[in-house]
């Protein structure tokens, strides 16, 4: 009896160990870059032009939102469109289903260095739009597909079906169904993975360093190079020269991944709460 | 009119489903066309199994990234996989509401964060601790595997928990019943149930180790030579990549879009895998 009590007391400690190793990682990392970071956020950061003097993070901030808009623009209208296919119109187990799945699949695994490549063997080089905002922002909305697509197509299924019966039995066709009925109850669910998606596009590095370049300017059009913040914070501390520069983009950084992640929290504590 | 309109609707929704299977075939052409005539001329052997890569005297063998990508990622399985899983337990089996709520928003901040500043964080901390501790630059296959590990956490954290949390409570009621202790009810009974979910964790934590490329990068040292210590830098099939694509022509270019190739097969490897055990844990 007491050797099983020993036992159970060895197993629990361990679990509470892991526990606190997860917990401790988190807030030694978050802790140690906004106590070293937060001193260098200097104005100075966030005067309009980058110079070597003055490595402002104000031009790949502006980046930043510029190439989550547009990567958005792109593949939002594409995740949304299939996963309504998916979810509205497709007979469900047919091939061509089977293999839309298996493909979004294989999107979703895919490391971002690989995306990197192909952008700029694609977009850069084989189609011609050259180290640009554009190239960077087709390349991030191939990544971020099967997360929209997978994300809307469970905030789809999650409409009940009476709503749908219901519309159909007022005389709608499927189309006014889908989009007055079934794709507004969706809505919560859709954002949540957008949000996801925005989440991704600004932690972004290896696929935009040969997409999108590493100029610090906001572009004059969709065909400039473009850094972005994660960019940017890999350019000052591969350098080496500018460490308090680095902390404080990195505090920016983390504040907005804080961010995103609050703001989804919210928003998943919505769904479930209406789902109740 | 109003049946074209529906017509047309099905057609267009169904194109859009039809991109993603057009981006995987598109990434499969381009990869492929572009690095395997170089992987040919190299010649496809001297190529994977060759433990040179000297891009100034067109020697190009991949050996020492292939490698630097297993021990890196075995090293990361090593931290991540007993922390991650003893996490996962936690959350499903032992926390309070009150510190699952506390938790779970933790964890899903650590799969947030963006990869150059875990790289960052490991620049300014883990590398300079081992230089402390151990000597050496620092920069090393250590200071990759534990911040690999770090990283692949949420990912088997999550993954684990929702296979523990499926598993019937009737397995848990009726180890209780048998007179095991909530520990051991947990450990010997709701663990083994959840295998197949735990293990499809890991294998994504694989896959995610594998394709890290800049955390990796900032930390490894990058030296394109056989991994020898751990102390020693290292290079990864990734990192080899980021690397030199910026500046390479020619055949060198062409070794790397091959190195991409190599990765890429990993990883579809990977992938199928992990479908058929999440096939399986379903089942």
């Amino acid at each position: 009896m007491n050797a099983q009590k020993r036992s159970a007391a060895v197993l629990r400690m361990l679990v509470y160990a892991g526990a606190g190793f997860t917990a401790a990682v988190l807030v030694l990392l978050v802790g140690y870059i906004l106590v070293r970071g937060i001193p260098n956020l200097r104005p100075s950061l966030f005067a309009w032009k980058y110079t070597t003097e003055n490595v402002s993070l104000l031009p790949a901030l502006i980046n930043t939102v510029l190439m989550t808009a547009l990567s958005l623009l792109i593949a939002v209208p594409m995740g949304i469109g299939s996963a309504i296919y998916l979810a509205e119109y497709a007979r469900r187990g047919s091939r061509l289903v089977r293999l839309i799945r298996i493909t979004a699949e294989t999107l979703s695994g895919i490391p971002s260095i690989i995306y990197g490549l192909f952008g700029q063997l694609f977009f850069v080089a084989a189609l011609g739009l050259g180290l640009s905002l554009l190239s960077g922002a087709m390349t991030l909305s191939i990544m971020i597909l099967p997360l929209v697509m997978r994300t809307t197509e469970e905030a789809l299924l999650a409409v009940p079906d009476s709503y749908r019966e219901g519309s159909f039995g007022l005389g709608a066709g499927r189309l006014r169904t889908v989009f007055r009925v079934v794709l507004p109850s969706a809505v919560p669910g859709i954002l949540a993975g957008v949000i996801l998606g925005i989440g991704r596009i600004v932690g972004e590095t290896a696929a935009l360093l040969y997409t999108a370049g590493s100029v610090a300017e906001v572009p004059k059009s969709l065909f400039h190079s473009a850094r972005t913040l994660s960019v940017h914070m890999y350019a000052l501390s591969g350098e080496g020269l500018y460490l308090e520069q680095s902390y404080a983009t990195a505090v920016v950084l983390l504040v907005i991944v804080i961010g995103i992640n609050a703001l989804s929290a919210a928003l998943a504590k919505r769904i479930a709460r209406r789902s109740t | 009119m109003s049946r074209i309109k529906e017509m047309a609707a099905r057609v267009i929704f169904a194109l859009a489903a039809c991109i993603s299977i057009l981006a995987v075939v598109l990434i499969c052409l381009f990869l492929f066309a572009n690095g395997l005539p170089g992987m040919m001329e190299i010649g496809v052997w001297d190529f994977l199994t060759g433990t040179r890569w000297k891009p100034g005297n067109d020697i190009y063998g991949i050996l020492p990234m292939i490698l630097g990508s297993a021990y890196v990622t075995a090293g990361a399985l090593l931290i991540g996989v007993p922390a991650g899983l003893l996490c996962a337990l936690y959350l499903s089996r032992f926390a309070s509401p009150r510190t699952q709520r506390l938790l779970r928003p933790a964890v899903s901040l650590l799969a947030g964060i963006p990869s150059v500043v875990y790289g960052f964080f490991g620049l300014v901390v883990i590398v300079p601790l081992i230089r402390q501790l151990f000597g050496g630059t620092g920069s090393s296959l250590l200071a990759a595997s534990v911040l690999l590990g770090i990283m692949i956490l949420p990912t088997i954290i999550t993954v684990s928990e929702s296979a523990l949390n499926a598993v019937p409570d009737s397995y848990y009621d009726g180890a209780l019943a048998l007179g095991a202790t909530h520990e051991r009810a947990v450990f010997s009974v709701l663990l083994p149930a959840a295998k197949s979910g735990v293990t499809a964790g890991v294998i994504l934590g694989v896959g995610r180790a594998v394709g890290e490329a800049m955390a990796v990068m900032m930390v490894a040292g990058n030296r394109a030579v056989m991994p020898h210590s751990l102390l020693a830098g290292v290079r990864t099939l990734t990192s080899n990549i980021v690397m030199e694509m910026g500046y390479a022509a020619d055949l060198h270019r062409e070794a790397l879009i091959a190195t991409a190739v190599v990765l890429f097969v990993f990883i579809l490897i990977i992938n199928l895998l992990f479908s058929l055990l999440k096939g399986r844990s379903k089942a």
